[in-house]
């Protein structure tokens, strides 16, 4: 089972339609021993860094230790910011620090917040996008986006007049700047293919 | 670089999506759930659902749509009709909706889209207008409100510019000369109101053929394109308006 996790930002519900649609069981949860159980962890998020993060309290800690443990992990658009160490969005704020880099805002001169349908470049060696072929379209929106330090890390880019890092991977930590559950068929692909890491990682177990 | 959008647009009347001409008319085109999961799975890039009855009655119906589209609808979707306050925007937006548009509440109050944009982000808040070429001021629009039934001296492109620095992320602009004639978008009214504003146009009324789409983006400069009955009626899919316009140069996500 996989949890979403229910911490009172944004539209979780739409990461559950999602994963309900293609045949996956979610729990939206808060509760330390649920997410202790599950077989991955979904940390959603639309909202800003620093209400998220305080959003998130303890729960921060939890989510942290179980990544570092080895349960996968997919962070969506603010929860994806937040497995970098801190973002500049409104004062600074501490991340999870999962993923080396920081979160600050797009680069001035285009137009902000970059919303719409961009084309992501995937590295094969992703796990996320197996399956999805060299580059696909995702629905993006947000103004702000994570610069990764990572050396461990696999970064996909997309061009918004810079190189915008659009998604992350370190060993099973994950996360994607767009918005995955509005992707169409391309985003759903990659719930699928989250839903099939965690199952696999639930054989090993 | 970001794509253009297709659009398709259901107005919502009594749970069912209608379509009419010059918003007189209406004709029915179907369930909104269905044809709303329809389109998500055929690639369209957004959805617009106006509910064209927004009574009282109405608005609770709005939003269990709303909740039911959201099940099935895996691309992003603006609601509108009727809205009058922030409390019903974050329902709304709770209910799965990604934007709301607001039209008659935003002349009879602009601080709404102040309010609405600092509390969700601009990308929430799409000021959706019903402009009409005025008979008085040759090469001007006058905007409407209450379903267009109730013409204004408000000025469409002087009301654009002022509904982005109040905070609008997004204008939806509905040519009502054109609405449901088929015979191509009003594009100098796209073109006076993109030049005056930096965020998104969606260019709405008169699609009736691919080319029209085309000339919404490169004469009118619209970011995306609303149709209608282009759609509804089967004239043309989603895949062959994306592969029209991307063929003739334009980025589409395919």
């Amino acid at each position: 089972m996989i949890v979403v996790i229910d911490y009172n930002v944004g539209n979780v519900k739409s990461v559950c339609n999602a994963f309900e649609y293609i045949g996956c069981e979610t729990k939206l949860s808060k509760e330390s021993g649920v997410i202790e159980n599950s077989t991955g962890i979904v940390l959603p998020g639309v909202a800003a860094f620093g209400y998220a993060i305080s959003a998130l309290g303890n729960l921060a800690e939890v989510i942290k230790s179980l990544a570092l443990s080895g349960k996968p992990l997919l962070g969506i658009c603010v929860g994806y910011q937040m497995l970098f160490e801190s973002s500049s969005e409104y004062g600074r704020h501490e991340g999870l620090g999962l993923v080396s880099g920081n979160v600050g805002p797009i680069p001035p001169d285009r137009i902000i917040p970059h919303m719409g349908w961009n084309l992501v470049e995937m590295p094969e060696e992703m796990d996320l996008f197996a399956e999805l072929g060299n580059e696909k379209h995702f629905y993006f929106a947000h103004s702000f986006c994570a610069e990764v330090k990572d050396a461990e890390a696999k970064i996909a880019y997309a061009d918004y007049g810079f190189e915008l890092t659009a998604s992350v991977q370190k060993k099973n930590i994950y996360g994607t700047q767009f918005h995955p559950e509005k992707s169409g068929k391309a985003g759903l692909k990659i719930l699928q293919n989250f839903y099939d890491i965690c199952k696999r990682g639930a054989q090993q177990c | 670089m970001l794509t253009r959008r297709i659009i398709p647009c259901l107005d919502v009347k009594d749970n069912r999506v209608v379509k009419g001409v010059n918003f007189l008319n209406l004709r029915d085109a179907g369930d909104p759930v269905e044809l709303g999961a329809r389109y998500s799975d055929e690639g369209a890039d957004e959805l617009v659902f106006l509910d064209i009855t927004a009574t009282i009655r109405s608005r609770k119906t709005i939003v269990e749509l709303v909740e039911k589209v959201a099940e099935n609808v895996f691309i992003p979707f603006t609601v509108g009709g009727g809205i009058q306050t922030v409390e019903q925007i974050d329902e709304l937006l709770r209910s799965g909706a990604e934007k709301v548009s607001v039209n008659t509440a935003a002349v009879a109050n602009p601080d709404l889209l102040a309010e609405a944009a600092q509390r969700f982000g601009n990308q929430c808040v799409v000021l959706a207008i019903d402009a009409r070429r005025s008979k008085d001021r040759p090469g001007k629009w006058q905007v409407c409100i209450k379903a267009g039934s109730e013409p204004t001296d408000i000025d469409v492109v002087e009301w654009a510019a002022r509904g982005e620095e109040l905070g609008a992320g997004e204008i939806l602009l509905t040519s009502m000369d054109a609405d449901g004639t088929k015979a191509g978008y009003d594009n100098e009214l796209n073109k006076a109101v993109t030049d005056a504003v930096n965020i998104p146009v969606i260019a709405s009324g008169g699609a009736g053929t691919l080319e029209h789409l085309y000339d919404a983006i490169i004469d009118g400069g619209a970011d995306a394109v609303l149709m209608a009955s282009i759609t509804h009626f089967e004239n043309y899919t989603i895949t062959q308006m994306k592969e029209y316009l991307r063929d003739r140069g334009i980025p589409m996500n395919l």
